[in-house]
């Protein structure tokens, strides 16, 4: 059995939980100091929760592409993102973005705010308070955020194929051998990557679970 | 140092209107929930931004709505101690108290004078009540403010800590040399605690007067309600020059003393009135006979709650209060248990109210 699909998949997974854990930190932060326009800004961080990956697959195709100032742009420095697994990363974190951004979100606007309140009338400045307080406090929620944005890109399926493609060795994640593999009538091949797939699921909703129940225990101890 | 605040905020329908000064010395504020004591504080913290108006401490202007002042809360020195404390889960008492300090030195030396270098390595979940206060108050002391706040710090307290923490904060503003405000609805604690003593009443401070003043002649009715005092009716001037009191349907005779057009009510503590062993009170000003509604036990006393005896309002401001000693109870007992007595109001005990201030 060809496990490429299983690098690929890891690869592109982490490397955009990566992005995703900065920028979602940085959007969650940005957005709580807004005085106007909050809800706006928040739906349009959050919108590719709700469109079909097959819209966000499209608009990054264009933006990419050849037709694009931006995407002649990215030529010129020598940067390719279609047909590649880079493309990949970019398409998962994009559809990933929503999850870490909103879980990390919540759990600091969970935090209690007179901490927050404390750590000014304190002397902090408002990003030694986000590091050493509100982060902090938030960190269960953060860690489970950012897992749940890991899997949401390891599943990831429309965008990357519209974006990456379907290049075995190259771009093929998982979740695209298994809807290669049922094309092709390999029916076996297809059940052996969903049986993979489920238990990395399960194996990380539970790592999940744990990780919440910690933080959990930590604050009633 | 002075601490001036003249301020006015609007959230809904609340309407904060804070004017006050504090020239150093321990301001408290008093008020029933709700009325913006929290939310004054807040403002000269800089955590609430108010609408209009204008802060100083000092020479400094920590806020001004004209001049386009906003001073952000790490600038503007002011202490402030939370209801809850709100010290940080995720540090040890000693990063809570040096986490902010300049001078980690000094930090440290306050460590040591609030008895928590036994606890330093502890985190806020593992500490009592009481070290939870003084971790919280060493944190604020460490970033050497210019004025403290305190916001309703006992409330969490049980009632033998609550004692012994308020020792320990008088000592530390008795020490201190800038103003403090202490922020609570608990009368006793503010008279314990404060030189001079500020009501508040729906998001006005109605008046700040001497804490001695304040509890002998509070001046509103509001600040009457906030001293403890538990009779207060409305007052109707009558053809005769005596008085009427609406509420509790007696005529009061005020001959000798001086009765302005702004006094709206009188007010009169439970303890005053005393007990008439005759009926036969005829001629008698001030004297009127009572009907029993109610006897509570207290621990050290008795609450007699009654109404003049042919005044049938069912409303409760027409029920007046009496507090007995248990001692002098045993005596009238069975006068009073047998539902119609008699009771003697001593007008120069008499507080003369205003409905609100009208400055």
């Amino acid at each position: 059995m060809e496990l490429s699909p299983l690098w690929i998949s890891l690869k592109i997974a982490l490397a955009s939980t990566l992005f995703t854990f900065l920028f979602g930190l940085l959007a969650a932060w940005g957005v709580t100091y807004l005085r106007r326009g909050k809800h706006l800004v928040d739906g349009l961080l959050s919108i590719p929760l709700v469109l079909p990956p097959t819209v966000v697959g499209f608009l990054l195709l264009i933006a990419f592409g050849q037709h694009s100032a931006f995407g002649r742009f990215l030529n010129t420095v020598g940067i390719r993102l279609i047909f590649t697994w880079q493309g990949a990363v970019v398409a998962a974190a994009v559809i990933s973005f929503p999850v870490m951004y909103r879980g990390a979100r919540g759990a600091m606007e969970q935090v209690d705010e007179n901490l927050i309140f404390a750590a000014r009338t304190l002397g902090m400045r408002e990003f030694t308070i986000l590091r050493r307080v509100v982060l902090p406090a938030a960190r269960p929620g953060i860690a489970a955020a950012t897992v749940l944005s890991f899997a949401r890109a390891l599943g990831e399926f429309g965008a990357t194929l519209m974006v990456a493609g379907n290049l075995p060795g190259k771009t093929q994640t998982m979740s695209i051998a298994v809807y290669t593999a049922m094309q092709g009538g390999d029916r076996a091949l297809a059940f052996r990557w969903v049986l993979i797939i489920v238990c990395f699921s399960l194996t990380i909703l539970v790592l999940m679970n744990v990780l919440t129940d910690r933080g959990y225990r930590r604050k009633s101890r | 140092m002075k601490l001036t605040v003249d301020i006015e905020k609007r959230i809904g329908d609340f309407h904060l209107r804070s004017s006050f000064s504090t020239e150093g010395g321990r301001l408290a504020l008093l008020g029933a929930s709700g009325c913006g004591k929290t939310m004054t504080l807040k403002c000269i913290a800089g955590i609430e931004r108010p609408d209009r108006g204008r802060i100083t401490l000092g020479d400094r202007v920590l806020f001004d709505s004209e001049q386009r002042v906003n001073l952000p809360a790490r600038k503007r020195q002011v202490g402030y101690l939370f209801q809850n404390y709100a010290l940080f889960p995720n540090m040890t008492v000693r990063g809570n108290i040096t986490c902010a300090a300049e001078d980690r030195a000094y930090a440290e030396q306050l460590m040591e004078r609030f008895c928590l270098t036994e606890v330093a390595g502890q985190y806020p979940a593992e500490l009592s009540g009481g070290q939870s206060q003084r971790t919280a108050l060493a944190r604020m002391l460490a970033s050497k403010p210019e004025v403290i706040l305190l916001d309703e710090p006992f409330s969490a307290l049980d009632n033998y800590m609550r004692t012994r923490m308020e020792h320990e904060i008088l000592d530390i503003l008795e020490e201190f040399s800038g103003p403090s405000v202490l922020v609570t609805h608990d009368r006793n604690e503010a008279y314990r605690l404060a030189d001079r003593i500020g009501v508040m009443d729906a998001g006005t401070v109605v008046e700040v007067q001497d804490r001695q003043d304040f509890f002998d002649a509070p001046q509103t009715v509001a600040a009457a309600r906030l001293t403890g005092c538990k009779n207060i009716s409305a007052i109707r001037r009558q053809a005769d020059g005596s008085y009427f009191a609406t509420d509790w349907g007696i005529s009061l005779s005020l001959e000798e003393k001086e009765v302005s057009e702004e006094i709206t009510h009188v007010g009169y503590r439970a303890h005053y009135f005393t007990f008439e062993e005759t009926a036969d009170f005829r001629g008698e000003v001030n004297v009127f006979s009572c009907r029993l509604r109610r006897v509570i036990e207290d621990t050290f006393s008795v609450v007699v709650c009654f109404t003049q005896e042919k005044n049938a309002s069912e409303s409760t401001d027409a029920l007046l209060t009496w507090i007995v000693g248990k001692d002098a109870w045993d005596a009238v007992r069975g006068q009073v248990e047998a539902g119609s007595f008699t009771l003697r109001l001593h007008p120069d005990r008499l507080m003369l109210l205003k409905e609100k201030n009208s400055k």
